[in-house]
């Protein structure tokens, strides 16, 4: 299979790769994906007390294009708001890494990833 | 610097090369200087000397499994000896059964086959294997109906090496007069056959598992009792109508000189493939959560097929691109599935995604190994250091618990 070389950059040398602690309140954890499927992507998010995505995390299971697209979105939303982060589409990290086809739901993957991240760390502020 | 063909060939059950002995057999019956005749034709010399070197190939062929001459049929692969033999069979038997007995470890070519037969009004059982990847010859037994007419069980799995026992599994359908179809296109060369002592009715071959050419293979149909056959090419009535089209001499002869080549080098071969095979294993069995695909004792020699625990294959495979090797996983096409084999094993779906399937043969070097050994590790430990499931593994989490978002 044909990688875009994109891919292959965030494959071979990963950004920001790493876990936080899950209990800390800055913080948001998004697992989603499943084994059965072949892939699985943690993404954590510190969020700051104005509400901007300070760092992220993670790690991934899947794969080059399910890590790419997960080292891509971390790259992204440090210093975005929450909001500003939850606006971002799987379809704008299939573009950029030129992912094919058959190899979208990745980016999909990406996408409910930094949205199940945003809700956990919603969750833990109330 | 080493002078190491990158990348390394470790993928020989996809495919061997031609053996150089066997391409400049090959190589004279193309070229005007050469032997180019057609073996039908009958009134002339080019003809006569095509189907003299066609008869040496067919005996060549024949004995590596001790069979008559009379006995092999030419096709074009393994997978058209596997549509001639089980749709052969199926359509010429019709009257006495439509009942078909297979596992569900086959190749493709068998599996579809038997669907398409399943369209055509026929019914096929398809048998779980055990654990460790072999049929239960109990189990195999228990399914045996009275409208049985075929039994179709491969003789050593593409993907896990496993030899089934297919002289047992004769001993229970020429009782019961089913008739008995083997895929041997991953065992010729490999695991010695012989065809006076199976009671094997139909045998697939290949000719480029093996240092002969794509694109031939052969089908072994018994004479004694006879198996009878409905062809499915229809034509000249070539390969006494069993299978019609002219006979590509120089692949036939390629295919000869390949299984003529098996026969006196198998011991060797096999040998060195053992020592390569238990090379590797070696090197890697004492990392954490690897596990072996397929039984280990029951094994052609020259097939490792290993699942390191919460790496997923492709993202493996990329790794090791300076290895030619393939993954269990069937990511790389459109389907997201994990491979049918190992899920048939009972393999949980992190295994069964996490495979790679490496597999040797006559040209494969020690110094081949030591490289994908190192390589192999260091790959591994960092895709491990990138995979949540590792950490959760390592923080004693059982996965088998985890309620997954499913997607």
């Amino acid at each position: 299979m044909a990688y875009s070389e994109k891919v292959i950059d965030h494959y071979e040398n990963p950004r920001n790769v790493g876990s936080y602690d899950k209990s800390d309140t800055s913080v948001g954890t998004g697992m989603v994906g499943a084994p059965a499927c072949g892939d699985v992507m943690k993404l954590q998010i510190k969020v700051n007390a104005e509400g901007v995505i300070e760092d992220a995390k993670f790690k991934t299971y899947g794969c080059g294009s399910a890590i790419a697209s997960s080292s891509l979105l971390t790259e992204w939303v440090k210093g975005k708001t929450l909001e500003q982060a939850s606006e971002i589409k799987n379809t704008d990290i299939a573009e950029e890494l030129e992912l094919p086809p058959v190899k979208v739901h990745c980016s999909v993957l990406a996408e409910d990833a930094i949205k199940a991240a945003i809700d956990d760390f919603q969750g833990k502020q109330k | 610097m080493s002078n190491r063909k990158l990348p390394v060939y470790l993928d020989y059950s996809a495919t061997t090369p031609v053996d150089p002995r066997v391409a400049e057999v090959m190589c004279s019956y193309l070229t005007p200087e050469g032997n180019f005749g057609n073996a039908a034709s009958r009134s002339h010399a080019y003809g006569w000397a095509a189907d003299e070197a066609i008869k040496e190939a067919r005996k060549n062929v024949a004995d590596l499994i001790n069979a008559d001459p009379k006995e092999i049929v030419w096709t074009s692969g393994a997978t058209e000896s596997n549509n001639l033999a089980i749709k052969g069979v199926a359509h010429f038997y019709k009257k006495k059964g439509k009942h078909i007995i297979t596992c569900k470890t086959e190749h493709k070519a068998v599996l579809d086959t038997c669907r398409q037969l399943e369209r055509e009004g026929y019914e096929v059982t398809y048998l779980d294997p055990e654990d460790n990847g072999l049929v239960d010859i109990t189990k195999l037994e228990s399914a045996m109906r009275d409208d049985t007419i075929l039994v179709s069980i491969m003789h050593v799995n593409n993907e896990i090496g496993v030899i089934q026992d297919i002289k047992a599994i004769g001993e229970l359908t020429r009782e019961r007069g089913i008739i008995f179809h083997v895929d041997a296109a991953q065992s010729a060369g490999k695991v010695p056959i012989d065809t006076q002592d199976v009671k094997v009715d139909l045998m697939s071959f290949s000719a480029h598992k093996i240092y002969g050419p794509k694109g031939m293979g052969a089908l072994y149909v018994q004479r004694k009792p006879r198996i009878r056959l409905e062809a499915q090419m229809h034509g000249g009535g070539h390969e006494r109508g069993m299978r019609s089209g002219t006979l590509a001499t120089h692949q036939i002869v390629g295919m000869g000189e390949a299984f003529r080549l098996a026969k006196e080098e198998m011991a060797a071969d096999n040998e060195k493939l053992m020592m390569l095979r238990n090379r590797l294993w070696d090197g890697l069995k004492d990392m954490e959560e690897v596990y072996i695909n397929g039984d280990m004792d029951q094994r052609v020699a020259g097939n490792l097929n290993i699942s390191f625990n919460f790496v997923e294959g492709e993202s493996l495979i990329m790794a090791v691109k300076d290895l030619a090797v393939s993954s269990g996983s069937a990511c790389t096409s459109a389907s997201l599935e994990p491979s049918y084999v190992l899920r048939a094993l009972g393999r949980s779906d992190e295994l069964a995604h996490s495979s790679i399937r490496f597999t040797f043969g006559r040209f494969s070097t020690t110094d081949d190994v030591d490289f994908t050994i190192e390589l192999i590790r260091s790959k591994v430990d960092k895709l491990r250091d990138l995979s949540p499931l590792w950490e959760m593994f390592k923080d004693g989490v059982d996965l088998s618990k985890v309620q997954w978002a499913a997607h």
